[in-house]
């Protein structure tokens, strides 16, 4: 990204050993953001909007942040300047905090482990049937 | 302490992180809020000292580029008081508390900028510092700061670049200017070394115990002086401490930093707190206009 017609403030790979940010680390997994509907003020006259980020065509959407702002129209500026402004994302998604619902349970009250690979002990299997099998050749 | 709140405890110090619904010890949120408020305030107030060389700067690339890291660390302000204003305290409230002098900002931006030299130490070396804290932070208990400080990292290190080129155009130039350098370093030597604190034992700091830092003060400043303190040399600068040496066992020896300057300084004593809190407070009312017309327009 350095060099001519790159940006020439991009820092080389590694220049700062860990301390650059891996912006493929950004956001983490889904599932573990905890998008904070309690600390809401119900007086409040701005909007918190979630900013998700793609960094590449093809590649998922992260949770990048939020911003507050009064509306859309301001969310769109800000989300922009914060999080696109030097070609660190291709787009943007940028969502009223209050339309993000968060699902965090899993409940698994019926075992059905059939569709989880650990449903499928396939090494310990093959390992036995192997063992059959040259025990019958064997004979 | 109670069972919840040990519970608590083990799980941030086995590496748990924690998120901004998930129950916390009020003596953890409190801390946090401190803590992270004292981050935006120091981001907002840092940006000062260097706006007053917005329109000095030798040339206009370097306008643009001093600009820019301006608008970056008001940015990272705008970001660290969205995390605080998630655990309880608005942002207005932030701002007021800065500026009524209650809350507190880092003692490097307290000092007057006095030359361009000092612009070039200030983005090389007090950013230094700073990211040796914030990449400590990157392993925060606390989930959603750390994870805007991988953000707020990436683009130190962009600081970091600008500093280091600043000081080598100079040092490359006449000896006029590699003693304007010389004289920065003199001038911030003494605020630099009592950035990261005083050598208080990780496990008596109430943030380590937190986990909210993940390292100690003295750690964070062997860490400064062994990353930075060969790249002075290197240039033929003198670094303004007699007593500085790395000993055998690989830790950096060197004058006791002045701790009561530090107390001093932090609470609200520095050479520049007033004007600069107080270019704040009249900066906030002539925008207050802007704010409002904004919130109208949306309603």
């Amino acid at each position: 990204m350095e060099g001519e017609g790159g940006n020439p403030e991009v820092p080389p790979d590694g220049i700062l050993g860990d301390a650059e940010a891996r912006p493929e680390e950004e956001g983490g997994t889904w599932g573990k953001h905890g998008f904070p509907h309690g600390s809401e003020q119900s007086e409040r006259r701005s909007v918190i909007y979630e900013v998700f980020r793609q960094e590449r065509k093809g590649q998922a959407f992260a949770h990048a942040g939020s911003v507050e702002a009064p509306n859309e129209a301001f969310a769109e500026p800000y989300a922009r300047e914060q999080y696109g402004r030097r070609g660190e994302s291709t787009a943007l998604w940028v969502v009223p905090r209050e339309a993000v619902h968060e699902i965090e349970d899993f409940a698994d009250e019926l075992g059905r482990n059939y569709h989880r690979v650990d449903g499928y002990p396939l090494k310990e299997k093959l390992g036995r049937a192997r063992e059959r099998a040259e025990a019958s050749r064997a004979s | 302490m109670d069972p919840r709140e040990q519970e608590f405890l083990d799980y941030v110090q086995s590496g748990g992180q924690v998120e901004t619904d998930d129950w916390m010890p009020d003596d953890y949120r409190t801390k946090l809020i401190k803590f992270i408020e004292m981050h935006g305030n120091s981001e907002l107030m840092g940006v000062l000292p260097e706006r007053e060389w917005i329109l000095r700067a030798p040339t206009l690339q370097r306008k643009l580029a001093l600009t820019a890291k301006v608008q970056d660390e008001v940015g990272h302000s705008q970001l660290i008081y969205r995390v605080v204003e998630d655990l309880g305290k608005p942002r207005e409230q932030c701002l007021a508390d800065l500026i009524s002098g209650k809350s507190k900002f880092h003692n490097v931006f307290h000092y007057p900028t006095k030359t361009w030299g000092d612009v070039g130490v200030i983005a090389w070396l007090v950013d230094a510092a700073a990211i040796i804290s914030q990449k400590a932070l990157l392993k925060c208990s606390y989930a959603p700061y750390a994870r805007i400080m991988k953000k707020i990292c990436w683009e130190e290190s962009f600081h970091i670049l600008h500093g280091r080129d600043v000081i080598l155009t100079m040092m490359l130039g006449t000896d006029e200017q590699r003693e304007l350098v010389q004289e920065a370093l003199d001038r911030w030597w003494g605020p630099l070394m009592q950035f990261h604190g005083n050598p208080i034992s990780r496990d008596e700091d109430p943030m380590y115990v937190w986990r909210i830092k993940s390292q100690g003060n003295e750690e964070a400043r062997q860490q400064f002086l062994d990353g930075y303190v060969p790249q002075i040399w290197e240039l033929g600068l003198t670094v303004p401490d007699p007593k500085l040496r790395k000993n055998e066992d690989g830790v950096w020896e060197y004058t006791e930093p002045d701790w009561d300057e530090l107390k001093h300084v932090v609470t609200g004593h520095g050479p520049k707190t007033a004007e600069r809190l107080e270019l704040r407070r009249s900066t906030r009312e002539e925008t207050e206009w802007v704010r409002r017309a904004m919130l109208a327009e949306a309603a």
